[in-house]
């Protein structure tokens, strides 16, 4: 059932807060074991199209499936890592407990997670480089640590399908590098991984698929035929800023104006 | 003198026992479920609950002309129940944003649950005479049966929560995370609001619907300063509740006339204040030692690296 080609279907996906719709009319389909990227400005549904894929905000219109079958029928082949500022990071808990979050959904009702699930736990922080702090509390964690117990515990979710919100969000070069190789070793054995990316520079080196959007789909499949510089500039409009293609490929070449300062700004909010 | 009558109460007197341990039973109710409303920043709605709950009280007295406390709780309950579902309704239909919903409701329900109280203090039935007690806690007018209520229902949400111990840590940290892993995640959030509002409905009689949210939030605060834990700050949190009871019940049966609800609060506001001031890792005093030793280290650390700079 794994080896089947589509690992995610969307079919027609709508959202709407009030009167304004966030997603409109999305299609998708992604292989299955690929990396893909979601790029987009901000305020362009990247969240919000995960979010309605995993049924965390209800759609006003489409369907979701999952290796050929609706999502909820699916569940457990569905690991979700959200962007790290959504959660209290002073909570009192440590983190193998976080780690072991993971496995809450198949532990079942009125049970404890037992040694199994401490192992699957470790197991997972061993992934992530982070076996040494299993029992450090949260709060004592730096961003790139806290991203990498986020993604522990969606690796022990041992899902088919992950789903990572900004896993690049505030971490070092280092943790990147670390993050980025961990996601190609998933989809080298089969597993398909969605991240809302941010920077643009890194989409041909990191991912073998991108969808671009703007509340509307722009344009989806393989990195090497979509990202291009008329797709970018139909997702981000007039606001490009390209860098003159014929010079040496600079550091920034598809670094946007209005991209850039929107994240500035927002490292400012949320430090 | 005091001490030893102080000691003679606690062991001879069967009234005070009583009193004493309902008052345990409440500290220990609501300061375990305090927790997890605390850490999911809804310290607020204890106080909404609180202050809905009288109206349900006064009401359930009315129609059923009857003092029973299973009856008044039950009528507390379903009107603090009313009141998270006002306070969620708007939320969810208007613009008005929770903190201004709950104070609307909590001032509304209250002012209505007044009404109410005078109403009935007008009527000639001498059964009415004590209702009031629920505005500032009487822990004095405390019976066996009530405190066997008090343990049955607290009895109850107790173990409810530690039968769902595992789903509420995910649903006090991360609730997307949770409805993504398929766990009904509403229903839970439906369920933990309602243990809070046993909870609170415990401790109405002793500490009144003035101050009762006080007993939510007080004692899970200062149990956070002590430990990084979820499972030792419900254990703490519990146990400073059902001290502050006790001792708020002591000092309030040595003088004559002073409502438990006071006298409770302040034993707890005395915890939170040793606590924020002394606990080793947050505690104020201790950051602010630590931060003179290290300005001291620092200090002489770049003496000695600037003379050896200067010998060069």
């Amino acid at each position: 059932m794994m080896n089947d080609t589509k690992a995610i279907e969307v079919f027609d996906l709508t959202v709407a807060y009030r009167d304004t719709p966030v997603l409109w009319d999305i299609d998708l389909e992604v292989p299955s074991g690929t990396l893909m990227a979601i790029i987009g400005p901000n305020g362009a549904g990247k969240t919000t199209l995960i979010k309605a894929i995993l049924g965390l905000i209800r759609p006003a219109a489409g369907q979701v499936l999952i290796h050929g079958k609706p999502y909820l029928e699916q569940r457990r082949l569905v690991g979700y890592v959200p962007q790290r500022g959504s959660v209290d990071w002073d909570f009192p808990t440590d983190v193998k407990d976080v780690v072991m979050m993971g496995r809450y959904g198949s532990i079942g009702w009125l049970r404890r997670p037992d040694r199994a699930h401490e192992t699957q736990a470790m197991q997972a922080l061993e992934k992530v480089g982070m076996s040494e702090f299993a029992d450090r509390q949260i709060s004592q964690l730096s961003g790139g640590q806290q991203q990498r117990v986020f993604l522990a515990r969606a690796l022990a979710q041992d899902a088919q399908v992950y789903f990572m919100d900004e896993p690049f969000q505030g971490v070092d070069a280092t943790t990147e590098r670390a993050i980025v190789s961990l996601l190609q070793d998933l989809r080298q054995v089969g597993k398909t991984v969605v991240v809302v990316h941010h920077d643009l520079q890194t989409v041909p080196e990191y991912f073998d698929w991108v969808t671009l959007m703007n509340v509307r789909r722009i344009a989806s499949g393989p990195v090497t035929q979509v990202f291009n510089e008329q797709n970018l500039r139909m997702t981000y409009g007039g606001r490009v800023a390209f860098l003159n293609q014929a010079s040496v490929p600079a550091p920034h070449q598809y670094e946007l104006e209005q991209d850039y300062r929107d994240k500035t700004t927002w490292q400012e909010t949320r430090p | 003198m005091i001490s030893i009558s102080i000691f003679d109460i606690f062991l001879f007197d069967y009234t005070f026992r009583v009193v004493a341990l309902g008052a345990a039973i409440l500290g220990i109710v609501s300061g375990a479920l305090g927790c997890f409303a605390v850490l999911r920043k809804q310290s607020l709605i204890g106080d909404a609950i609180s202050h809905a709950a009288l109206p349900g009280i006064v009401l359930a007295f009315i129609i059923f002309r009857s003092k029973a406390p299973l009856l008044l709780m039950m009528g507390a309950i379903l009107a603090g129940w009313a009141g998270t579902i006002v306070v969620m309704a708007i939320v969810q239909n208007t613009r008005i944003k929770q903190d201004s919903a709950l104070g609307f409701v909590l001032s509304v329900f209250f002012g209505f649950g007044l009404v109410l109280l005078t109403f009935v203090q007008r009527l000639p039935d001498a059964r009415q005479a004590g209702l009031d007690r629920f505005l500032f806690g009487q822990a004095a007018t405390m019976l066996e049966a009530d405190v066997i209520t008090m343990a049955a229902l607290g009895g109850v949400a107790l173990l409810l929560m530690g039968l769902f111990w595992k789903e509420f840590k995910l649903l006090s940290f991360d609730v997307e995370f949770g409805a993504s892993l398929g766990l009904p995640m509403r229903a839970l959030d439906v369920l933990l609001t309602s243990l809070l509002v046993v909870a609170i409905v415990i401790g109405l009689q002793s500490v009144g619907v003035v101050l009762m949210s006080a007993m939510v939030v007080a004692p899970a605060a200062a149990a956070r300063q002590w430990t990084d834990r979820l499972g030792w700050m419900v254990l703490l949190s519990a146990t400073f509740g059902a001290l502050s009871g006790i001792s708020g019940v002591l000092v309030s049966s040595l003088l004559p006339r002073l409502s438990t609800g006071p006298t409770i609060v302040l034993s707890i506001s005395l915890i939170v204040v040793v606590s924020l001031l002394l606990a080793p890792q947050r505690g104020l005093f201790w950051g602010w030692v630590r931060h003179r030793q290290n300005r001291e280290t620092l200090w002489f650390g770049d003496l000695r690296t600037r003379s050896g700079v200067n010998k060069k």
